[in-house]
């Protein structure tokens, strides 16, 4: 356990003034800056539409939500996942990394967690940015009902549901990143995967849950689908939930076979 | 088993098909500093790599402070510092930084860096990006990481490439006073015998995989036979009196004759026997070869 702490702390330290690092900080704060301006400047159409508060919050935080499901999220886990390794394989540093007195295993769960904390720090980030600027814009135009409703149940439901519908693909690019030291087969592959991902969700393919990167599309989409009903009332565990959480632990394992046979030449 | 701080029992290692070493059978001394030499390709680094757990070996075949390294692989790491190859280096952290991730991943002290920066003299540079060292300083920062856990064992893999004379004269002085001062056992592997002669105590050479000579520096000395060259004019007539004499004449060139040295005493009467008929001797002296043919002779025989 020990090993395991040591061995995060030095990623932090390590990474900390990469971009790796500061994208998990900057992509929501300039995403949600963005909507929140793009809202502010807009604001005389939105309020002469009289939309209801819980109305205007999904309008809102989806414009974030979507971009992020469909597109942004897939690239942002695969940047991860290849930077976490890439730190190694730029600086021919595996094998000093391995000749230090620590399992492997911490040493390699340590990077694979440092990643699901940096994808975990960016979208509590963006959930709890789009709650702020909501209630910034509110003070900043009055005439806004942003302050009669209260989105925080639907803000923590999707963005925890984004975040768990992305592990399986972290787990599978993680893997990619760690065979191969170049940018591109990873992100060639991991490419290729969200393109396939999103065809497939949109048509609403039998199998789509099957794909990894479909996931956090489909995952996103069946809140979208009950928000006809009780907003409020959608489950969090749901198939494409199990299936990332599945792909992430069997992947997981296999990338630590592979770093225990991995030959350091 | 005491006795040694390294051992290797007849350790083979493949990549795939291609053996890169076989049947080595490596004893490194406690206390003692061991040039371990051979060529480029030779199976230096790979040894080294082996010996640091990097690559696998087959079990009971190596041996650290007496213990088989598979089944100790942590607490055998633990009292070892390496600088395998190129020294692995964070290029966006700066000196100073490299060195205290090391020290979060041995749980030391982060004072420890600033110490080994003034040892290695990096101290100017502790602040610069480790990726604008030119490779000495880079060198001088991996030589840092090994010592900075303070281990009882080190690995050296050719520590001063890249290093200019007064680095090299540094680093040689430091493993000096490491093992001599702190009792550390240092291996240091280099394809130059000129650097390994001034510091080892033992010397082994590896060629092709395999360990062709292992003993102390000595013993490798004792190997040179020495030789007589004699500098002289008329050189074709001096060497046919010499053969018809009885000498074995082993080099010749325009000017020198070289002959085995037997004792002083000969080298008197062969200079007496020239001198007697007609030849001007312009020099004679006992040459031993140097380690550096003798390690060229030894590769090039396997």
């Amino acid at each position: 356990m020990h090993a395991l702490y040591i061995s995060l702390v030095s990623e932090f330290y390590k990474s900390r003034k990469t971009l790796a690092f500061w994208a998990a900080i900057l992509l929501p704060v300039i995403i949600c800056g963005l909507i929140s301006f793009g809202f502010y400047s807009d604001a005389e159409k939105i309020i002469a539409r009289h939309y209801p508060p819980m109305v205007l919050w999904a309008h809102y935080s989806g414009a974030a939500l979507g971009v992020m499901g469909f597109l942004i999220m897939p690239f942002y886990v695969i940047f991860m996942a290849f930077s976490v390794n890439n730190i190694e394989h730029k600086n021919d540093t595996w094998k000093m990394l391995f000749a230090q007195p620590l399992n492997k295993f911490s040493i390699y769960a340590a990077k694979y967690l440092y990643a699901v904390l940096l994808i975990f720090i960016c979208l509590f980030l963006f959930a709890t940015l789009t709650y702020a600027f909501g209630h910034l814009l509110q003070v900043l135009l009055p005439k806004l009902n942003f302050n009669q409703y209260n989105p925080l149940n639907i803000l923590v439901n999707s963005y925890g549901k984004l975040f768990l519908s992305s592990l399986g693909i972290l787990s599978l690019q993680f893997i990619l990143s760690l065979l191969w030291s170049d940018f591109l087969k990873p992100m060639g592959i991991g490419f290729i995967g969200t393109i396939m991902g999103i065809i497939t969700a949109n048509v609403g393919w039998k199998y789509a849950y099957l794909i990894p990167y479909s996931l956090p599309a489909l995952s996103l989409k069946m809140t979208k689908v009950k928000k006809g009903g009780d907003p409020l009332d959608f489950p969090v565990f749901t198939q494409e939930i199990w299936t990332s959480l599945i792909y992430a632990a069997i992947l997981f394992i296999i990338g630590y076979f592979i770093v225990t046979k991995k030959s350091i030449k | 088993m005491g006795k040694y701080a390294i051992e290797t029992v007849g350790l083979n290692f493949n990549f795939g098909n291609q053996v890169i070493v076989k049947d080595l059978s490596l004893q490194v001394p406690k206390g003692s500093i061991y040039g371990f030499l051979g060529p480029n390709g030779a199976g230096k680094t790979t040894t080294i790599k082996i010996l640091l757990n990097l690559l696998k070996s087959p079990s009971d075949q190596v041996f650290i402070f007496g213990k088989e390294i598979n089944s100790n692989r942590i607490a055998t790491l633990k009292r070892i510092g390496a600088l395998v190859e190129q020294p692995a280096i964070y290029g966006h952290l700066t000196g100073k930084e490299n060195l205290i991730n090391r020290c979060i991943l041995l749980g030391i002290k982060k004072t420890k860096a600033d110490e080994m920066l003034s040892l290695v003299g990096l101290t100017e540079a502790a602040n610069k990006k480790a990726s604008k060292y030119s490779l000495g300083m880079k060198q001088r920062l991996g030589i840092a990481q090994a010592l900075i856990s303070d281990p009882e064992l080190l690995l050296l893999d050719e520590p001063t490439n890249g290093l200019d004379p007064n680095g090299i004269i540094e680093v040689r002085n430091l493993m000096i006073d490491l093992a001599t001062k702190h009792q550390k056992t240092i291996l240091v592997s280099s394809h130059l015998l000129a650097e390994i002669e001034r510091t080892a105590t033992h010397v082994g050479i590896i060629n092709k995989g395999q360990l062709l000579f292992q003993g102390t520096i000595n013993e490798l000395h004792l190997l040179s036979k020495p030789m007589l060259e004699i500098e002289v004019d008329k050189i074709e007539s001096a060497s046919s009196l010499l053969t018809k004499s009885g000498y074995e004449i082993i080099a010749k060139t325009d000017r020198i004759i070289t002959i085995p040295f037997t004792s002083s005493q000969k080298s008197g009467e062969l200079n007496t026997l020239l001198i007697q008929n007609g030849f001007t001797v312009s020099s004679l002296y006992q040459q031993r070869k140097d380690l550096e043919n003798l390690f060229l002779d030894i590769t090039k025989t396997n």
